[in-house]
């Protein structure tokens, strides 16, 4: 067993080098930065405007897969989020929660407009074509699978369930999990907030 | 006129999946170079040195075996399901090295290199002290085994496991750790020849290795068969290939790391009993297998 200890030993070093760890305390959600690519992609907003990563440089920027008719997951996550927005006061304006629709056949823009505006100004819906998607699920290593529809045309979606979170630079920072309480997700999203305030965060 | 028609849905279908997910350079370059100078070494080698069929079709199975997980579509199934990551893990550690290795492929494949590359560059990287001293420690008798198990169970720490699953480089370099370590290890054990004859370890202490590896394996195979608790939830995180309850994803999982990868080293282990034995007949100076051979050589 001693052995198996000195390679957790290891593990935990390789662990820390691997995702950049300095001396600064650790965050309470999933730390990913390094791992995951910059945010990138050219999708239409639920206004219909084209928008890329581009326009949501210098905000603390949320992203997260899901579909308007989702009973579960979606609602929670996203009711979730907006819960822990309220409860931040200063620079939550400078929070963007982009939620990409899997399902874009049901999902127009119309759709997710109303759906997003149920949950605060911060949320915004966006939709491409089936190409645009899966660019983007790939790079962030996610997937998505739609199910044969029945009889009445409804049909089984599954899909991520992660939160991935870019500071104002638009590098991958942390990742929000189901998993993750609602207090550790506002800690984490403040401390982002007022990090990227200053350059030197 | 259905059956035309679904049989070229079918092979659409068919070249779809064998399209590489992600495509890997190095992966292609190594499996496509490895079975051109395979065969380039068959036409040069006189036919009484040929290796048999067997040995060919073990050496080419192992090869496209190794090109298959990582990449067609199995690969992105890998990425997205933790039973097909293991079976991803179960040939590439374990199966396609060993294949691999048992087609004792080495003769064949340095005749087939190009004499410039071959006897030039390869055999003097390979004369080099650094490369023959970290080639020493690496296959020792006790860091070999330890690396075997540790990359395996570094793998499947959880921490570890997520990241790898959400960053590409990280999980570039853990199936190719899991494929070098597994050809180190194979190479190793499976050695055709004596220690007189030159291989790093005698029969003796490489059963006893083989065997003693496979312990911990089983230990951690069980260990995730038997866990309550989803212990990769990088799956439900980043989502499943398929609908399947994570729990049941994760059991399975567990069953392929403890069974068959147990089952690879109980069947090398016969085959150097097998290998012990007739070395050990062949010899004039020796009646019979005593088991002071084995003491000492363990």
């Amino acid at each position: 067993m001693r052995r198996f200890a000195k390679w957790t030993a290891a593990a935990m070093i390789a662990v820390g080098l691997l995702s950049g760890c300095t001396s600064e305390p650790p965050w309470r959600t999933h730390d990913i930065a390094g791992l995951v690519p910059e945010l990138s992609f050219a999708l239409t907003d639920d206004r219909g405007r084209s928008v890329s990563a581009k326009d949501y440089r210098g905000r603390v920027t949320l992203l997260f897969f899901g579909f308007t008719h989702c009973p579960d997951v979606c609602p929670t996550t996203l009711a979730r989020l907006a819960e822990t927005l309220r409860s931040i006061e200063a620079g939550r304006d400078d929070v963007r929660v982009l939620v990409v629709t899997v399902d874009p056949a049901r999902d127009s823009t119309a759709v997710m407009h109303q759906y997003v505006q149920a949950f605060g100004s911060q949320f915004v819906g966006l939709r491409g074509d089936a190409a645009a998607l899966d660019a983007l699920t790939r790079r962030y290593r996610v997937t998505y699978t739609l199910g044969k529809p029945d009889a009445q045309g409804n049909y089984e979606v599954t899909h991520s369930t992660a939160v991935f979170v870019f500071g104002r630079d638009g590098l991958a920072r942390l990742m929000f999990t189901p998993k993750d309480t609602t207090a550790a997700i506002a800690e984490d999203l403040r401390r982002l907030i007022l990090a990227s305030n200053h350059p030197k965060g | 006129m259905e059956f035309p028609h679904a049989l070229l849905e079918g092979l659409i279908a068919t070249a779809a999946f064998l399209a590489p997910w992600e495509i890997s350079p190095s992966a292609m370059l190594l499996s496509g170079g490895a079975l051109v100078v395979y065969w380039r070494g068959l036409r040069r080698v006189p036919s009484d040195a040929r290796p048999s069929l067997k040995r060919r079709i073990a050496f080419i199975t192992g090869v496209l075996l190794v090109y298959f997980v990582m990449q067609t579509r199995f690969d992105y199934l890998s990425q997205h399901m933790f039973f097909v990551h293991r079976l991803q893990h179960l040939v590439l550690h374990h199966l396609g090295p060993f294949l691999i290795a048992l087609s004792e492929p080495l003769a064949t494949l340095a005749s087939g290199l190009p004499p410039r590359i071959g006897s030039g560059i390869v055999r003097r990287i390979w004369r080099l002290p650094v490369t023959r001293i970290s080639y020493r420690i690496v296959q020792n008798a006790f860091v070999a085994p330890l690396l075997f198990v540790g990359l395996i169970w570094f793998w499947l720490t959880s921490r570890v496991h997520f990241n790898a699953m959400l960053s590409a480089p990280l999980y570039w370099v853990m199936n190719w750790s899991m494929l070098i370590d597994g050809l180190l290890f194979w190479v190793l054990i499976l050695d055709p020849r004596t220690r007189r004859q030159g291989a790093l370890l005698g029969f003796g202490p490489r059963i006893f290795l083989v065997l003693a590896a496979m312990v911990p394996q089983i230990l951690i195979g069980a260990y995730i068969t038997l866990a309550e608790q989803d212990l990769y939830d990088v799956y439900a995180v980043c989502g499943r290939a398929w609908d399947v309850e994570p729990l049941q994803d994760q059991r399975t999982g567990g069953v392929i790391t403890w069974i068959p990868a147990a089952m690879m080293h109980a069947i090398a282990a016969v085959i150097l009993v097998g290998r012990w034995a007739r070395t050990d007949k062949n010899r004039p100076d020796r009646v019979s297998v005593s088991s002071s051979t084995c003491a000492g050589g363990a």
